[in-house]
């Protein structure tokens, strides 16, 4: 996974503009042909399928049947059936409980719990613990669910086994926590190692400072680690926050039910799409979906930009 | 949690790639030789296993051989799935949307409407040529099962046969709660009362019959629709639609009786994998009372190659006609009601050899194929009667479903539009088993109805 693990940092632009605008003497010209491959390869991969689903939003195209070659202009019909539809507030509330409770405070909140407390260690118990989280998120998502459905199966699992609550329906009556829950223990790695690198960052000295000057533990995190890591918190913040809004994971443990009890906005587009087959109500709600992304985005980028 | 948030480069490289490895996959095949391929949702090792037995180790190599003996080089690959058919469905259609896929395809018949509308498949005729009208096998063919591959009057597949579907019943269990091992029920009543009298002799699941949209068309099949049409109920009569009458109420309403009642397990219909779970619990006996098709016979509780064998299913396994909710209630008057439905076999319109494609294709549906398919206790109905004469012999319960239930069976209305019909009843069962009442689960399908057919007009009031 090739993840920017620094994040942009908050800086001024004041002082690069006091040097020069074009610093490596290229010229508009040359610069441009730089980036041209760039632009033109997110116009091809992401521009244009954005565009796309929007213009498919706007028909009553399906997968199979007469409106799979003809499909006719229904105009806005699509949005309107989506925001009409419980079905879509539904889903929309789980998904937003999933990234809260999932990546927001699941993954945050232990990802940065286990980088403090593994930030002065060496020695076997760091590298053992960091290579168990780090293993549950380098495993390929088929394996990872097959596991977890052995482990929470309600007639032969593991977890009831150990319990010693034979027959206790995990998936059916708590759906919602256990994708919360395996998503988690999934997706930590992310947050202990971007927040790990981060302590690095927070001069000792200053720590040292604040306990002679007799601040606690609580003390030290909230006066001297988190302005130090803002940034960082951030970042990670809004990358997980997107993913875990995108992710289509939960499929495989519930496969969105019971009668859509987990049913996120991901499985949610993949039922309406592709196993119901209406593809143009579908390419609507990615595109509902594409506008709550884009909202998300900007809050956290002018969280990011706002003086600290 | 998703990962998949690469670089735009790395991925736009990969795609390019890729695109690079197909054109060069595209170029490598020589001149000479004809390659087909048969795609079936059958699998070695899972779901219809002896079907792709079958295919790999038989039908392959014979017909390659037949036609070398023809002078013609030709190499045949199987394409093998073994996934549920709504998911295989969704597969077929993507490949045949972007012009791929197999030489030659299965398809379930009720989604011959909405892919003859989408183009995906096209009559015989045009895309083989006159030799798809005369094959010599449709006159072992019967009318009703003819109907089956047809569309607006055009053939549009060959039937690879038909199915019929009975209530099966351990005669175990039966025989501790005091019932007889020859069950007979004539009402839905009577089923209700055996499922009360198991239930107090202690089995776990005394009536299984499957709801939710987990199961998908599974609930339709061996659910709703024999429900409805024992209540006296059609989806669709004079080419109008019938909402929220009568019959669907006394349908769900049964439902409502089972579930609400503890004679079946509300968690069964809705967990993902509910209904290979049911399979795996009738054949560890904790299901006295479970509506299936022949496919369940054939194909779960075979004991040689089942999905969920049960080694003492011919003495253990009994099965019976599914009653009308009263003597003389059900559709058309009749007394005992099934559904019966059949798979489809054809050529894809972007075959770049419809004419050996057709060859493979009536190859697999010729009497010593089927002959060959079905000989060491993997007898199924197929399409042919002449062939159906010398296998059903000797198969008790087949030759009870080919004479008795076939009779009075009915099929599926074959539009477009059904599969959406079906998702929405689906959807009824599965809000009357987590506790809504069926007034109000058939009010939410009438609604929906409305939406999928075009209006109330195409509704009968």
């Amino acid at each position: 996974m090739a993840q920017a693990t620094s994040p942009p940092e908050a800086r001024d632009d004041a002082p690069a503009r006091r040097y020069s605008v074009d610093a490596a003497g290229l010229g508009r010209l040359r610069a441009g042909a730089f980036v041209a491959p760039a632009l033109a390869l997110i116009t091809v991969f992401l521009v244009f399928p954005a565009l796309w689903v929007i213009y498919l939003g706007l028909m009553n195209y399906r997968l199979t049947g007469v409106e799979a070659v003809n499909p006719k202009i229904v105009g806005a019909d699509n949005f309107i059936k989506a925001i009409s539809d419980p079905a879509f507030w539904d889903s929309t509330w789980l998904t937003f409980q999933f990234v809260l409770g999932s990546a927001v405070i699941g993954q945050v909140v232990l990802g940065f719990s286990i980088a403090w407390m593994l930030r002065d260690r060496r020695g076997t118990l760091k590298s053992v613990v960091e290579g168990l989280v780090i293993l549950a998120w380098i495993l390929p998502g088929a394996v990872v669910a097959f596991l977890w459905v052995a482990l929470l199966d309600r007639d032969s699992g593991t977890l009831n086994a150990l319990l010693g609550i034979p027959g206790f329906p995990w998936l059916l009556d708590h759906p919602m926590l256990s994708i919360i829950i395996f998503n988690t223990w999934r997706g930590t790695a992310f947050s202990m190692m971007l927040y790990g690198a981060a302590l690095g960052n927070v001069p000792p000295s200053h720590l040292e400072s604040a306990r002679l000057a007799g601040a606690s533990g609580w003390q030290q995190l909230r006066d001297v680690v988190f302005p130090h890591i803002r940034g960082h918190i951030l970042t990670n913040l809004l990358l997980i926050s997107l993913w875990t809004f995108n992710d289509f994971s939960p499929f495989l443990l519930t496969a969105g039910g019971p009668d859509g009890k987990s049913e996120v906005l991901a499985v949610h587009v993949y039922k309406v799409a592709l196993q119901g087959g209406d593809l143009g109500y579908g390419a609507a709600i990615s595109t509902i979906i594409l506008l709550i992304n884009l909202v998300v985005a900007v809050f956290y980028l002018r969280l990011l930009r706002s003086k600290k | 949690m998703g990962l998949h948030k690469r670089p735009v480069a790395v991925v736009a490289a990969l795609a390019i790639s890729g695109l690079g490895l197909v054109a060069c996959g595209e170029s490598s095949g020589s001149g000479d030789t004809i390659e087909l391929t048969i795609a079936q949702n059958a699998i070695a090792g899972g779901k219809n296993a002896r079907s792709a037995g079958h295919l790999a180790d038989w039908v392959i190599p014979k017909f390659v051989e037949a036609q070398k003996a023809k002078g013609k080089d030709v190499t045949v690959k199987f394409v093998p799935s073994g996934v549920d058919d709504e998911q295989y469905k969704t597969k077929l259609s993507l490949d045949l949307k972007s012009g791929k896929g197999a030489d030659v395809i299965d398809i379930d018949g009720i989604w011959a409407g909405e892919f003859a509308e989408a183009g995906y498949i096209k009559p015989l005729a045009d895309v083989v040529g006159p030799e798809a009208e005369s094959w010599d096998g449709w006159a072992q063919i019967p009318e009703a099962v003819q109907g089956l591959a047809t569309y607006n009057d055009k053939k549009y597949a060959l039937p690879v046969g038909t199915d019929g579907r009975v209530l099966y019943f351990n005669k175990t269990l039966f025989g501790k709660a005091g019932l007889p091992a020859d069950w007979q029920p004539k009402s839905w009543q009577e089923v209700l009362d055996a499922g009360a009298k198991l239930k107090s002799s202690g089995v776990p699941v005394p009536i299984q019959i499957n709801a939710g949209t987990a199961m998908g068309e599974a609930t339709s099949m061996q659910g709703v629709l024999p429900l409805l049409a024992g209540a006296g109920g059609e989806l669709q009569r004079d080419s109008k639609w019938i909402g929220a009458a009568q019959p669907l109420k006394d349908a769900l309403g049964l439902y409502q009786k089972i579930y609400g009642g503890g004679l079946g397990d509300p968690k069964l219909q809705q967990e993902a994998k509910g209904r290979d779970k049911s399979f795996q619990q009738f054949a560890e006996g904790k299901i006295g009372i479970l509506m299936e098709g022949d496919y369940f016979w054939r194909g779960v509780v075979n004991p040689t190659d089942g999905v969920a064998k049960m080694a003492d299913r011919d003495e253990v396994v009994g099965y019976t006609k599914i009653p009308a909710m009263e003597p003389g209630k059900g559709v058309r008057g009749q007394d005992f009601v099934s559904m019966s439905g059949g798979a489809l076999r054809t050529v894809n319109p972007n075959s770049k050899h419809p004419k050996e494609a057709f060859e493979l294709l009536a190859f697999t549906l010729s009497p010593e194929a089927l002959k060959e398919e079905t000989k060491d206790g993997n007898v199924r109905i197929t399409p042919r009667t002449d062939v159906n004469k010398e296998i059903l012999a000797g198969q008790p319960l087949l030759t009870y479903i080919s004479d008795e239930v076939l009779p009075l069976t009915a099929f599926r209305p074959p539009v477009a539009v059904y599969p959406q019909v079906s998702a929405a009843l689906q959807e009824a069962t599965a809000a009357v088993v987590s506790g809504k009442t069926p007034d109000e689960a058939a009010a939410d399908y009438q609604r929906k109805l409305e939406g999928i057919v075009g209006g109330a007009g195409n509704i009968a009031s």
